[in-house]
């Protein structure tokens, strides 16, 4: 009896325990993998995800589309093929980003990462929802060069789609809101807080010597733009370079109309940089090394931001202890995180 | 039992002249915008216009958005219709608008917005009119085009002869957020047995004049901030309610 009752009560056990798995889970994704979580030193994001509840159903959704080639015209350009896992989401060893039929863009691939502290979107800030980036590089036609029309029409044919998004919204609606906010739940999700940085900060890791010199050396000279925990302040700045005739891009100029936001762009945050190479907002630097040569000399463009001036010349031992730091903020939790990982190759 | 029954009954009858109340008090109007080039009727692709220059020219498209309608009662009560509304000269059915739940009342006026309000200009991804399928959306500087007018002059100094003039924009530099007030030739009434109409004549000559006249020749492309804001101004005076309205 006392036998029988086991096998009845770890049969109960494990139905609700699948039960529950299969209703409240897709796949390998759990609710515990899909909380929210905001890193401690974090401040409070500007996408919080009230008008778009995240569910394990519609992060393996937006998974499913950032890595399906169906968002470009010719099913050859996924938003992963410039947005590397391992290059935390950037496009390693690319200068410039690459889009169907081999054509080739006017900026550098940015990481993906901590996107729902940033208040805008693309190098210019043109975007002003994480939710409505997506329409950018579906629509671009050196990128994917499709329509969100057509790329609804051509969800709507795919069994396989009709019953994720049925899975995640209860009805069978699919539209193109539905589908960029899922992809939202998938890269608003793609945090990156844990580097041997944030543990050195918390306490529960140490700095070579070097390493500390250059993070003091990197808050007198750097931390004015790039602010720590997100190593940006979301400001647009000249860093001083001179323009590459060939793109002739005028960057936060043509957004906000201002000739004073000439050739300005985005502060861009410098976690996980050691994979982001090559590097500016047009590529042009391929080591850390060519980065801090450019800071540390003279020359730059008469626009040039007057923080500039605070680095003055580095000597070599200070721009390597600076590189030793900014290596230090490689989060390999975030770079091998198996959520974000290819769904197909899983 | 009889008490809880009595209760019951004297709740039923005392909610029930407020229900009746509430579904006699809310009626619908119902509005239909009519397209036109002055005098003529527009019609795409077909019809040949003139500009205040004489410079001739056909239109392909012309589409643009409405919200934020308000009703203005005899008094000056206001009251707000929610909604945002995608009028198109290609889709007949978008021409009419039927508004339900308004308050019972005399309107004499109506206002709305030609565009989209700020707010729904960063709300992220939507759908119905807002949906950015409609090809009403700039993705490189988020935020909705609020009107399109596109078609051909030979005046026109872009290639294949064509002007198009997409006009949008919610902050500076370029606030392109118009609105119009239209009074109606007549008091509207508008009750639950008595569905209010008007007919709103939408004049697109006026993008193209007061205050500025537009030359086809010098500017035949309007596609972000730059002169967007001229056009709206010319623009915000294109609608008027049909005179010949019951």
């Amino acid at each position: 009896m006392k036998n029988k009752l086991l096998v009845f009560f770890s049969l109960a056990a494990s139905i609700l325990l699948f039960g529950f798995a299969a209703r409240f889970s897709g796949d390998t994704v759990t609710r515990r993998d899909v909380e929210l979580k905001i890193p401690a030193g974090f401040p409070k994001p500007f996408y919080d995800f009230k008008n778009n509840t995240i569910s394990p159903a519609g992060f393996i959704l937006g998974r499913k589309l950032f890595y399906d080639p169906i968002l470009s015209s010719d099913s050859s350009t996924s938003c992963q093929t410039c947005h590397q896992r391992v290059a935390a989401f950037a496009h390693i060893d690319h200068a410039l980003s690459h889009g169907v039929g081999g054509r080739i863009g006017t900026r550098n691939v940015p990481a993906l990462q901590n996107l729902i502290w940033q208040d805008t979107y693309m190098w210019d800030g043109g975007v002003n929802n994480l939710e409505v980036q997506p329409i950018n590089p579906i629509t671009n036609p050196d990128e994917m060069n499709e329509s969100l029309a057509h790329v609804i029409m051509k969800i709507k044919r795919n069994r396989e789609y009709v019953q994720l998004f049925k899975r995640v919204y209860r009805d069978t609606v699919i539209n193109s809101e539905r589908l960029l906010k899922t992809l939202a739940q998938f890269t608003g999700l793609m945090i990156s807080a844990n580097s041997r940085y944030d543990r050195y900060i918390a306490g529960r890791d140490t700095f070579s010597i070097q390493e500390k010199n250059g993070l003091q050396l990197f808050r007198a000279k750097c931390a004015s733009c790039h602010r720590e925990p997100l190593f940006t302040d979301n400001t647009y700045r000249s860093n001083g370079l001179k323009p590459d005739t060939s793109l002739n891009d005028t960057g936060r100029g043509k957004i906000s109309g201002a000739q004073t936001d000439n050739y300005k762009f985005r502060v861009p945050g410098l976690r996980n940089i050691e994979m982001t190479f090559p590097y500016m907002h047009d590529g042009r630097f391929r080591k850390l090394k060519d980065v801090l040569n450019h800071y540390s000399v003279a020359g730059h463009t008469p626009t040039a931001d007057a923080d500039l001036t605070k680095i003055g010349t580095l000597s070599d031992k200070e721009r390597t202890d600076i590189i030793a730091f900014l290596l230090t903020l490689t989060d390999k939790e975030f770079l091998y995180d198996a959520r974000f990982a290819d769904p197909g190759r899983n | 039992m009889i008490k809880t029954f009595s209760l019951l009954t004297g709740l039923i009858l005392l909610l029930s002249p407020f229900n009746t109340t509430a579904q006699h008090s809310k009626g619908m109007l119902s509005i239909a915008f009519k397209h036109v080039v002055d005098e003529q009727a527009l019609q795409l692709d077909s019809a040949v216009y003139k500009n205040a220059l004489g410079q001739t020219f056909t239109v392909s498209k012309f589409k643009y958005y409405i919200s934020n309608i308000q009703l203005e009662k005899a008094g000056g009560k206001k009251i707000a219709v929610p909604g945002y509304f995608l009028i198109n000269e290609e889709e007949e059915a978008s021409k009419q608008l039927l508004l339900s739940a308004i308050p019972e009342g005399e309107y004499i006026s109506m206002q709305f917005m030609i565009g989209v309000d700020s707010l729904h200009n960063c709300s992220g991804a939507q759908s119905g009119a807002l949906d950015p399928a409609n090809g009403m959306f700039w993705a490189w500087n988020s935020g909705y085009v609020f009107l399109k007018l596109e078609g051909k002059a030979a005046a026109s100094a872009s290639p294949g002869k064509i002007f198009e003039y997409h006009i949008g924009g919610y902050m500076a530099p370029s606030n392109c957020i118009r609105t119009t007030s239209l009074l109606f030739a007549k008091p509207l009434h508008i009750s639950k047995e008595n569905t209010g109409a008007v007919t709103i004549i939408v004049n697109a000559a006026e993008l193209l004049r007061a205050p500025v006249t537009i030359d086809f020749s010098a500017l035949s492309s309007v596609t972000d901030f730059h002169n967007a804001g001229t056009i709206a101004d010319n623009y915000t005076d294109m609608f008027s309610i049909a005179t010949n309205e019951k």
